[in-house]
Formats: C-alpha cells, structure tokens, sequence
C-alpha cells in the first residue's frame, strides 16, 4: 500500500539534515509553499544551501530563513524585489553566498538533475559575467556555456490537489518552478489544498505523476 | 528645439511592426505599453516567463486571483484559449526560439547589437537578472524600446557597451523617442527619425557613427 500523505507540517519536514540543499518553488508570492518553509525554520536545519527564484519579501518565507541565519548560501535569478530588506542585508555585510543563475539555466540545470544529465550546453549568458569560470564552445556557430545539473536534496513544492500516491494537481501560475524542482530532489515534500480519493484526479491532467513525490501534506487556503 | 516622442506614440511605433498571430514577450517596464496599444485587427498571444500563453489584461479591482501574476509579479489574467505550463516548458519556449519577438527596455545597445539591460553597478546592489538572458538570447526577433539618452542626457546608443551584457549581437531594431534604427553589420542605420529632428542632432546625441537609410521616414505622433 502506497500513501504518501502525511498528518502534520513537522512530519513533512522531519528529517531535514544541516547544510541540505533545499530547492523551494514560487516566483514573487506565486506558488511558494510558505507554510512547509515556516515548518523547516520550526524544524531548525542550518547552513542550508536554498534554491529559488526570488530571496524572500519581508518577514515571511525565505526571508524569515535568511533572517534567522539559516541559510549559508542561495542560488536564485531575481534576488532583489522592493521587499528583500533580509536578503540585501546580510549580502552586504557578506553573511550570505549568492550564485545568480539565469532563470531558465536555473530551471534547466534542475530539469538535468532530474533527467539524469551530466549537464548541457546554453547560449545563455555566453559573454556575460555569469559566465565567468565556465566553459565555452561554439556550437551551431554559437557561443554556448557549459551549465552543470542543480539537483536537491529536498525540494518544498505547493499544489492544488494530491491523492495519496502523490499525483498532482496545481493551480494557474502557482505551477511554475514546482513541477521539475518535484523530479530534482532526493526528497520531494509537497503542500496541497487538498487531498482527493486515488482515481479522481483526470489522469490526462496529472502535472507531475507521483513517482516524483515523497510525502503530501495539506494545508487549507487561508 | 528637440521634441521626443510620447511613450504612448513610442508603443504604437512599435506595436505596428508586431505581426497579427504572433507569440510576443513584453519586458518589464516601457514595453508592457505595447499591449495596450495593439488594435482590435490583430490577434497576438502574449507570454510569460512564470508559465503563461494568452496572457491578458490587469484584472478589475477586487477581483483576480493572487497566485496568477506576470513577470513583474502584477496581477494579470487569462484570456480564453490561454494555457499554463511550468518553468521549464516556460523557458523552453524562449530559449528553443518559439517566441517570435520580445520587445525588451535597454541601458546601452551597441552597434554591434550587444544588450545591457540587467546591471549597472555591481558593487552596492546585489546582482539580479531574471530572465532577460534567456529572453535576449532566445527569442527569434529581440526589439529594443528605449529613450534615446539616458536621464542625465547621455547616450545610449554606443560602439561598445560600458554596462555587463546581457546577451552579445542580439537586438534586432531600436526604437527610441527619437528614432527607429536597424542593427546591421555595418552598424546602426537610421530607418525613421520623429519630426523636425535633424540627422546631424540625432547623430550629436548617439555615441555609435549612424548611416541613414535613402528613404527616411518620419515617426508618426498623436
């Protein structure tokens, strides 16, 4: 028998070791899995590497986790919003690490941990500074970068709907990064709005089928 | 005495050399202008980096739903026919070359067709480039909508870009308040210049040598 649902936040979270590579979902406030963020900060990791598009906005999420110094290093493409006080804070005073990626490298380099790919060759940011370091070679009569695959050891996702095999469901942009963030960590942790009977869910609509997911924890809509 | 052009003037400049069907992304910024200005007569899906085809309009106030944002974190909404899709499919569409033009704002263009649009001092912000590598790199038409000098009155049309690139002998066209001008291999041409302008006043405010196209046109107002 096969149930991936767990009953509470901290049982979701149980586990997560110091220094763990943790990929969190959301782009802005879209998709974030703020309550499974707030569990880890209750749970006490440190020295986390987190992997995410933006560095938190305000007091909540990943700004609540870079504020409580417990992230050493981030790896994200948009650090900076009119909110991230947090972030901008101890970058200055040099207490955090920040490896700024390109959205889409950042997405892919996820997607070939989760395919199993030694990494790959992009023209995206050939002759720019994040480039830097890299290697290069023309390709097509392009200039490509080598990017090496980002996998996690866990990855926080939010979704609409689960099942207790993990199949799901998201909901409008809320999908963004969760999908392949799902396929790229050893440990894959998702937030639903809901958990439904096996078999409800339309299989010709599953996002991300649950052989990708490890444990589902629902948490209502505020 | 100098008039540029209105941005709204800037827009509708711009929005006429987008084909009816096409698959278009808008910059943050100037260009988002550009779809409130397409006429009824075309027909042109609008994506975005965070996982959206058919995006449309602001919502009313009070409505719309929070997780469904554009690039820069606005509220948005679907329009019938519209899809979602996660990062990954997302950047794929830009950096496979699906998106048929972008229209992007600029710090510096060069005349070799270089983009600086993510950075202009390294040292005091912490560093942030979204999408605009992929974007810059990827989309089959890059249109750069632009002042024609900064605030300060400085060129931004040059030989070499002083500003981090963004992406190396991308852009295509060059829209500014005070012109529309071509990349070719021999550099900038002049294709349009806004009323009462003179060549020798343009070529005093743009750092890179201009050529002129034989029939040059006038940049359309009000």
């Amino acid at each position: 028998m096969i149930d991936k649902r767990v009953a509470t936040l901290a049982d979701a979270v149980a586990g997560i070791g110091d220094e763990a590579t943790v990929l969190i979902g959301g782009f802005g406030d879209s998709g974030v899995p703020v309550e499974l963020v707030h569990a880890l900060l209750d749970q006490g990791a440190r020295d986390l590497t987190v992997v995410t598009n933006n560095a938190g906005s305000g007091e909540r999420d990943v700004a609540a986790l870079i504020r409580e110094r417990r992230v050493r290093k981030i790896v994200c493409s948009y650090p900076r919003s009119a909110g991230s006080i947090w972030f901008e804070e101890l970058w200055r005073a040099g207490e955090i690490e920040l490896e700024l990626v390109p959205q889409g490298t950042l997405s892919e380099r996820m997607r070939a941990a989760g395919a199993g790919l030694g990494g790959f060759f992009t023209p995206t940011g050939a002759d720019t500074l994040l480039a830097e370091g890299k290697e290069v070679r023309v390709l097509g009569g392009r200039r490509q970068v080598f990017e090496e695959p980002l996998p996690g050891d866990v990855a926080l996702v939010k979704a609409h709907r689960a099942d207790r095999w993990g199949n799901l469901v998201y909901r409008t942009a809320a999908r963004n990064f969760g999908p392949t963030m799902a396929t790229a960590a050893a440990l894959t942790v998702v937030q639903v709005e809901e958990f439904v009977e096996l078999g409800e869910l339309d299989p010709e609509a599953v996002v991300t089928p649950g052989i990708y997911v490890d444990r589902v924890v629902a948490v209502r809509a505020p | 005495m100098i008039a540029p052009l209105a941005a709204v003037d800037l827009a509708r400049r711009v929005a006429a050399d987008i084909p009816d069907g096409s698959y278009a992304n808008l910059g943050i910024g100037l260009p988002t202008l550009v779809a409130d200005v397409v006429g009824p007569d075309k027909e042109i899906v609008y994506h975005s980096e965070n996982g959206i085809l058919g995006m449309g309009p602001a919502p009313a106030p009070g409505t719309g739903d929070p997780e469904l944002i554009n690039a820069g974190k606005q509220p948005v909404t679907l329009l019938p026919g519209g899809a979602f899709f996660h990062h990954t499919d997302a950047f794929m569409m830009m950096r496979g070359g699906h998106i048929d033009v972008t229209v992007l704002g600029a710090f510096q263009v060069s005349e070799r067709g270089d983009l600086a649009n993510w950075i202009t001092d390294v040292a005091t912000m912490p560093p942030a480039v979204g999408g605009a590598m992929d974007l810059a790199v990827g989309a089959q038409r890059v249109l750069v909508m632009t002042t024609h000098v900064t605030r300060e009155g400085r060129p931004k049309l040059l030989p070499r870009c002083s500003f981090p690139l963004t992406a190396a002998g991308v852009v295509d066209r060059v829209y500014t308040d005070l012109a529309v001008l071509d990349v070719t291999p021999e550099g900038f041409v002049v294709l349009e210049m806004a009323p009462g302008l003179t060549a020798v006043e343009l070529q005093g405010l743009t750092a890179a040598r201009l050529s002129f196209a034989d029939e040059l046109g006038v940049l359309p107002t009000g």
